[in-house]
Parts: C-alpha cells; structure tokens; sequence
C-alpha cells in the first residue's frame, strides 16, 4: 500500500504529458483522453518511460476525463477511464526493471467550469461527475486518486467527497498556488490546508503555475501549518511565450537541482508538471535517490477557513458575529419567514465593515425548513464575504446539509458533553472536517463550579480523539450565565476560562452578551464583561460588532495586550472619529426634506430623516408623501434623458435605505404589506448576469411592489411553480444574450399554459420590441422604468 | 478625463452628455477598488488560418462559418486567439455591492468594463509592436457573439487556449464566460498594416445604439 510508504520515503511522480503528447501529434482544442484508445501504443510508452526513469507513482492519462469536459461521440467515459489506467498498468510492466513497488493513479483534474453561485455548475452535479470517474478508477485497478491542478476550493470539496464516498483509495490533492501562495479563486495556504486536513486527504500539496524555484517559498508556507506529507510537482520553470505557444525551458540537471532542495525541506511525494519530461525525472529521480525524508510534523494550530481565507484562533482574540440569529430580533425572524435572503446577507456585509473575523449562521425557526434554509443561507452568505462561518444549529441533519456544501472548513456550534450530542456531531467533525464549539453541559446540567465545566471540556476532547478528532479542532465553550440570575456567575465563568485554557491547551469562545440579561443598559457590563473574559484566556468571543461598546472593548485589549502592531488598527479606528467627536456630526440633515434627500440621491441623509419621520407620521404617509413624488420626479428626469442610470439609482438606493427604516420600524406590523401587489423576476436559465435584474427589482421595490426575487439562472418550472403557488400577476424576465432568449420564451410558454392570467414583461441587452412579440412576452421594457410605469399600469395604480 | 473613465461613462448610457459630479466619483473610488480586486490575466496563441468558401474559414482546428469573421480575417493568414479576464473578485464585489447599493454596482460594472478593454488595448500594442518587427499586423479584436461569428464557438476557443487551467476562465452551458469580466477574443494577423487596429464601434453597423462611441 502507498499510504504504508507515503511519509516515510521518498517517492517520485512521473511528469509532464501534455506537451509530450503535442509533441507526437495532439492539436490544441483536441482531447487528450481520445488518444487513451485511439493511440494506446503512445500513452503506453509515455508511462513507460516514466517508470524507467525512476517514477514511483505515474498518472493514467484521465486528467479531462469526466463527463462535464469529455464530450464525445465515440467513446463512453468508462472505456475512456479503464484503457488509462490499463495503459499505465501496462506500462509499469514493461518500465520496471528493479522490482520496485509502483503505483498507477487515477488523475483528476478539474471541471472547466465555474461553481455555483459564481458558475452554473452545482456542487452536487460536480460531484456526480467525479465520482462517475473515480468509480471507473477502481474498478480498473488505480491505486490511488491524485486530485490535480485545482484553483478552487470548492470544486477540490466536491472531488475529495466523490472520491471517499465511492471509493476506498487513497487520496492525494493539489493546487495551483501563485508566487504570493494564493490560489486563482483567491484562497490562501493555510485555508487549503485546513479545509483539506479536515476532509482527511492522505497527502497534499501544489502542482502547475510555477517552476521548481518559484515553489520552494510555497512549500515552507505549507511545511508551516500541515500535518500531512507535502507532493510538490512543479513545471519546468514559468511559461515563456515564443510565437503565441508557450514553453518551458529549465533544463533537466538544474530542475533536478531545485527538486532536491525542495525533498531536502520536506516534500515527500515529488514529480513534474507541464513542460517536464522523462528526462527530468531520471536526473531528478538520480539526484534525489536515497535522500531521507523529514517525516510530516503535527500542529496544533486552530484554524477555520473559506474559500478565501483562514482565520487561526490563536493568542490573539477573534471576534466571531452573533447578529445571524433570529433570537429576540424581530426583524430577522420576518426575513427568515419571508424568505428574505438579501437581508439576510446585508447583516453579513455590515458585520464584516465592522470587524468580525467569522460569522454565527443560526437560522432556526420553528416554522421553517431548518436544513433547505440553512443550506441555502450559507451558500449564499459566501458569495458575498470571504469570512468563514460558524454553523449554528442543535438539528443534526441541517448541520450535515451545511457542512457538505460549504465552501471551506468550517466552526460548528455546537457539541456538549452528553453522550447522544457527541454521538451526533463527531463523525460529522470527522468526514466534512470542522472546529467544534464544546458546550460544558452535559446530561447532569451545567456545572455550578469551574472545575466541574473544566471535566466535562475533559470529557468533550476525550471523547472527540476516539473518532480521530485532534484537539486542535475542538474549541470549548465554558458559558456565561446571565448574572442576575446567579450572583456568582460572571467569577465562575472566568474561572472556568483560565481553568480550561491551561489544563487542556484548548482554544475558548463564550457568547459574551448572555450575562447581562435582565440588567439595564446592558452595554457596560457587556463590554466589561467582554475584556475580562479575553483577559482570563477567551479565544473568540460571539458578539455584536456592530456594537460600540464591544468593539471598543475589543480594539483597546488588542492595543494593551500588543496584539495590534504599532496600534496601527488602533489609529486607523479611532483617529478618524477624534476629530469628528469634537468638531461635531459631520452630517446634518435638519434643514433637508425626505423628498429632497432622495432626488439628491443621498443615501445617510434619507435614512436620519425617515429615523426622525416614523416618530412623527404613519409608515404610508411616508411612503405616499414623501417618497414616491420624490422617486416620480427623478423618474421622469430619466425618461427626458436629463437624469442618468447612476443617478435613478443613487435615488432608488437612498429611496431604498428610507424604506429599510421603516421596515425596522414596523416590522411585523400589516400595514405594509397589504395591498402590495406580487411581482415576480429572474434572470432565465442559463444566464448569470443579474445587474438588469437588480436594477429593475430596486426600483419596484421603492414604488411598494412586493418582488419575489428568484435570482438567477432560473429554470422554468421554478418561475411557473412560485408564480402558481403566490398567485403573482405579473413576472419580470431578464437575458442578456440570443442563447438565453430561448430559456426566456420556454418560460413564457409555459407561464401561459399554466397561469394563463399572468403576465410578462421582459428585458435585456439582446432584447427589443419585435423579439419580445416573437416569444410571445406581453411587454418590452427598453429601461427599468419602463417596467414599473408598466407594473402600475396594469395594477391600476397609475 | 482619461480614456477609461470615458469609456465607462459611456457604458452607463450617457451618450453626448457629461456626467455628473456624483457619477465621476463614484468611477474614481470603483477603478480604485478594481486595482485592488482585478487579478488580470490573459492567455494567447497563434493560429494559421485558412480560408474556405462562403464565409467559411479554419483557425487551428476550429471550423467557423462567419461572413464577419472571415471580412475581418480578409488577407490574414494567422491569428491570435485570446482569452483575457478580471478573475473572480470582481464578480464578487459586484454581487456584494448589488445589495446594499445599485448606483455603485451599475458604475463598477462600467468600470470593469473599461479595464478590461484598456487591459486589452495596452496588451494588443505590446504584442503589436513586438510582432511589427516581423512585418506581422494586428487588425481589431473580433470576439464570438459579434455579428454573425456564433457564440457557441467560445467553448472550443477556450478549449485551444486551456483557458481553464491557465487563466480560470470557463464559460456557462450558455456559453457565457465566467468569471463574468472576462472576454475571448480573435484577431487577424495581416501582412499589410492597417490604419487603426483598436476600433470598436466604428466598425459595427447598429448606428442607433445608445452606446454608441462620438466620433
């Protein structure tokens, strides 16, 4: 078994195919993988040399093969896959001459095609297409699974997830990192690592992008904070371009050089990538054989990630987000009830400009689908913010479902100390990978001393090592009990902090603002609180960043404790807001009507008058007298050609935040939502581009329609099926392209065979009037205020 | 004003008009966010090009039939094949921005838009130049979609390009380029030299569109 030797030895990849398969004869834009059946004899020498040069381990030629890329006619997918691995096979027979172990791998490359929600390619789908190859993989005899030349994060999850779910072989990965040590998609070192680590992959490391010496940095980037052995397969140097072909041009000897360096810093699995030949891999191979590796070095770093970065929680304080948490907030419970993601997500955003470093996602209502919910939150939460996520949930199947699809690795709250809660949670912690918050609760209750939550932290991490679950994973939360009811609570808690801190070398967080519950002003004892807990040892704390008083708390620990270098965070903070305190509010809007600040399109002022105006009029009054002449004028700017799309929008925009007032305001009151007529919008299947779409849906929000907003890349039947179900009057498509009108027209078709009472009004680039009669829309709008004079028209509001 | 905050202008349909104070600032702060976001990258290989009968030609290995494609190739007997992108943050600062503010999403949108041609520009006379050397000539970029050059033939230009691995550009099963600020592209290379190989607008034939470049 490779695993028995990975770590231990030093073992050899082959190199490069590509290139040595244009060399006989391939064309650009051809598929590689035809050439398993059409030219076996070719892929069978390529492997055979590799082997006679020194390889240990050689890639079948499967990197395209997968049925999202490999489209052809000709030949089914399996045939494909097995006459690879039969190649490769057939070339250790003949390559092979002293008796050594050698190891055919099933190569994975990636998709070529972009994720949702960026792409259109589903998670699921990506998965299904990889575990259709890996499946083949096996049952042809690989070895193992080397998941290859991957940029994205995402797509790495889904492939790694095929390959344990539907196969029992090893499983190697790497990524194309940049001179910088970031991947394409943005993500870094240790977020790969930790994302990977948590998926357990058996091996990891880079390959492609860069040439022996550009990697050597990368690797000590990566020695730093995996526990794993390292593969290293670079290309021969960086792509030169001659004549609009690219090539690489180091040479055998000094590639064998480099790579000898890099084994000597701790790459354990070695080989080339683009441009590599047999050749580098015999001098390589020569140079390096009997070189003793450094076996792999545990750490103990605690670290969660996303796609785009990781967050240690170390000696330096974190601050995790508690505002995603229906939990005594009124107006989130309505937008959870409402399905109102895009509230959802600004909570997300203004958490992140304020300063957290990771984001609580708790979604639990009880009238709602906890799992569809939760899965769709965190997917859409990571499309607009690269922070990582806490997944907070006490349902085991909403946890899993977001688990799978997230897009990194992720904090999980929570596990506690009872035995049917650790039976739940750890081998979700073990297969998705995670950092879990232990609760010190278990089935006797909380502890009333310190050293009592300090046993059951005990028990958590015990228990989670019997599923392979190093502390390092496991973060403990000792609970703040809210002092009015127990005198003694805050003293017990910070004991109980400095208690686990140094008697299991286990990270903490607390939900800070709990203490304070039935005490008024809250902020002082929270803050206080909050830079005693740090003080006693306290990791992360879930608090409110939007809260003042917390991050004051939390930026002048960081400057006392020297933990903000030069209080350079300090000073960008806080010098700002000096000046500002004593030359007064640099806002005032006392002279300004609603009606002015919204034609002006100032988005602050609108908001501090209509915080003024709820207190003096009726929402509707609001609404009726001041915002829709305002909105009626700017509108008619437009249409005169005096008032430019920026500017309808930085009205709509300030129209927008007015609203957003007295939603928080009233939220839960009827009065805004009777009489607001349904309109639905999307963007069509297969198109992704949703500005229009947008534009559109703010305007028709700011004129009191209610948009049901279904994105984009919609299929039809999801339009017709919610049009049905909400009775909705009225849908608004969008296309931007002749391929996507056709999505648009089987919408419409549909629409009229089974909401015959529903009408359509389209848009977009490639739209105009005699192309939206042809597909049978109902109306053209030219620019988005045409839609909504068309929308009050037919709704009789005019 | 500089070219691309004119270019962008003109994306947001202000067509003769100047734009307003707000508008300009807003340009200014989104091409400062872009050099921060925009990772650009661009891949490129040449090509022979043959040739065929009614409109029809060959680049490499790519069949093409295309009236506009093959006048814009007239004499060239190479072309380079291009694929050139922002990279993925773009797409996500603008989804980002197009829920707490459309103004700004819809003046970033142009200004990506207006990078990404000057990106081009800058990179065609650099290759340009190096290429008028060797008495090689750039004609103007043409790109799937334009005039009655499919778009379906993106996948395969990609394909030629390893576009994927290379750069991270991908395309929808719509044919649709993801990351969403990105472009492929062709341009002939002619034996004769042309008076202006960046036009745009000039040469397309929808004389009423808003869009549309003063010239």
């Amino acid at each position: 078994m490779i695993t028995d030797r990975l770590g231990k030895e030093l073992l050899f990849f082959d190199g490069g195919m590509g290139t040595l398969l244009q060399e006989r004869g391939l064309k650009p834009g051809e598929l590689p993988e035809t050439w398993n059946i059409e030219h076996t004899e070719e892929i069978f020498d390529i492997h055979r040399q590799y082997f006679e040069a020194g390889s240990d381990i050689v890639l079948a030629n499967t990197f395209g093969a997968n049925a999202l890329k490999f489209h052809s006619d000709e030949y089914e997918l399996e045939d494909i896959v097995t006459a690879a691995v039969v190649s490769a096979k057939e070339g250790a027979n003949f390559g092979v001459h002293d008796g050594r172990e050698v190891y055919v791998a099933l190569d994975v490359g990636p998709t070529g095609k972009l994720l949702k929600p960026m792409g259109d390619l589903s998670f699921e789908d990506a998965y299904a297409a990889f575990a259709e190859t890996m499946r083949y993989g096996e049952e042809a005899g690989a070895d193992l699974i080397h998941i290859e030349t991957m940029s994205d994060t995402y797509e790495v999850k889904a492939a790694v997830l095929a390959a344990k779910e539907n196969t029992k072989l090893p499983v190697f990965v790497t990524m194309i990192f940049d001179e910088n040590g970031k991947l394409l998609t943005g993500g870094d070192v240790p977020g790969v690592v930790a994302m990977l680590e948590g998926l357990r992959v058996d091996a990891l490391g880079m390959n492609c992008g860069l040439g022996p010496k550009q990697m050597l940095p990368v690797l000590k980037e990566v020695m730093k904070y995996t526990s794993l052995p390292v593969i290293v397969k670079p290309n021969a140097g960086l792509p030169k371009q001659k004549d609009g072909v690219a090539y690489y041009d180091v040479e055998p000897e000094d590639f064998a050089k480099t790579m000898k360096e890099i084994a000597l810093l701790g790459g354990c699995v070695i080989g080339g990538c683009c441009g590599t030949t047999p050749e580098h891999i015999r001098a390589m191979a020569d140079s390096c054989r009997g070189i003793e590796v450094i076996p792999p070095v545990k750490k103990h770093m605690t670290v969660v990630s996303s796609y785009g970065r990781a967050v240690e929680i170390g000696d330096k304080p974190v601050i995790i987000g508690e505002r995603i948490n229906p939990t005594g907030k009124k107006r989130l419970k309505q937008a959870l009830k409402d399905h109102d993601l895009d509230y959802i997500l600004k909570e997300a955003i203004t958490q992140q400009d304020h300063g957290a470093h990771i984001l609580d996602v708790n979604v639990g209502l009880p009238d709602i689908d906890e799992t569809a919910v939760m899965a769709e939150a965190v997917r859409e939460i990571q499309s607009v913010t690269s922070l990582p996520l806490q997944i907070d949930t006490v349902s085991g199947e909403a946890m899993e479902a977001a688990m799978r699809i997230y897009n990194g690795k992720p904090m999980i709250n929570s596990v506690n100390g009872k035995q049917e809660s650790m039976k739940q949670v750890f081998p979700l912690i073990q297969k998705y990978g995670g950092v879990a918050v232990g609760l010190t609760i278990d089935e006797d209750g909380i502890p009333d001393t310190a050293e009592g939550r300090l046993r059951i932290a005990e028990k958590i991490i015990a228990e989670a090592a019997k599923y392979g679950i190093d502390q390092k994973d496991i973060v403990i939360d000792v609970l703040a009990m809210t002092i009015s009811s127990d005198a003694n609570g805050a003293k017990t808690t910070l004991e109980a902090l400095k208690l686990v801190r140094e008697n299991c070398g286990v990270r903490t967080v607390l939900g800070v603002s709990n203490i304070s519950f039935g005490l008024p002003f809250r902020p002082a004892v929270n803050a206080n609180f909050y830079t005693m807990a740090m003080q006693n040892g306290l990791s992360a704390g879930i608090v409110n960043p939007c809260s003042e008083d917390m991050m004051r708390s939390y930026d002048a620990f960081c400057a006392l404790m020297g933990y903000d270098e030069n209080f350079a965070h300090y000073i960008e903070r806080y010098a700002v807001r000096d000046q500002e305190e004593t030359s007064g509010s640099a806002m005032d809007a006392s002279g300004m009507t609603l009606a002015a600040a919204i034609e002006k399109g100032l988005k602050e002022e609108a908001r501090l008058i209509t915080e003024r105006l709820t207190g003096e009029l009726e929402p509707l009054d609001i609404i009726n007298r001041e915002l829709v002449p305002a909105l009626d004028q700017v509108g008619k700017g437009f249409e005169q050609g005096t008032v430019f799309l920026p500017q309808l929008l930085m009205s709509a925009d300030a129209a927008k935040n007015a609203f957003a007032v007295i939603k928080e305001r009233f939220a839960g009151e009827n009065a805004l939502k009777e009489g607001r007529e349904k309109i639905i919008l999307a963007t069509v299947k297969g198109d992704i581009h949703d500005i229009g779409k947008n534009i559109v849906k703010v305007l028709l929000e700011n004129y009191s329609f209610e948009v049901i907003d279904l994105g984009k890349d919609v299929p039809p039947e999801q339009i017709v099926q919610k049009a049905v179900e909400e009775d909705v009057k009225l849908v608004g498509l969008s296309a931007l392209m002749t391929t996507t009108v056709a999505g648009m027209e089987e919408t419409i078709k549909l629409l009229k065979e089974q909401k015959a009472d529903c009408r359509v009004m389209v848009g977009g680039a490639v739209l105009n009037q005699e192309y939206a009669d042809m597909i049978g829309a109902d109306f053209y709008g030219k620019d988005a205020m045409q839609s909504v004079y068309y929308a009050q028209k037919l709704f009789g509001r005019e | 004003m500089d070219v691309r905050t004119r270019e962008a202008v003109r994306y947001l349909g202000y067509g003769g008009h100047a734009a307003d104070e707000q508008t300009l600032a807003l340009l200014e702060d989104s091409f400062g966010e872009l050099e921060e976001t925009a990772k650009r990258r661009i891949i490129y290989r040449i090509f022979d090009v043959v040739p065929g009968e009614a409109g029809s030609l060959a680049i490499g290995k790519m069949d093409i039939v295309s009236r506009n494609l093959s006048k814009n190739l007239k004499d060239c007997r190479e072309a380079v094949l291009l694929g050139a992108t922002l990279g993925i943050g773009v797409d996500r600062l603008l989804k980002r921005y197009s829920l707490t503010d459309m103004s700004k999403t819809v003046v970033l949108q142009a200004a990506a838009a207006a990078l990404l041609e000057e990106y081009l520009d800058q990179w065609q006379r650099g290759v340009g130049a190096e290429l008028e050397g060797e008495g090689r000539f750039l004609r103007p970029r043409f790109s799937p979609g334009y005039g009655d050059f499919d778009i379906r033939h993106q996948g395969m230009i990609l394909r030629m390009l390893n576009a994927d691995k290379s750069i991270g550009l991908t395309m929808t099963d719509s044919f649709m380029l993801t990351p969403v600020k990105s472009v492929t592209a062709v341009i002939g290379i002619s034996r004769k030299k042309e008076t202006c190989p960046l036009a745009g607008c000039e040469t397309c034939d929808k004389k009423d569109c808003i869009y549309r470049r003063n010239t």
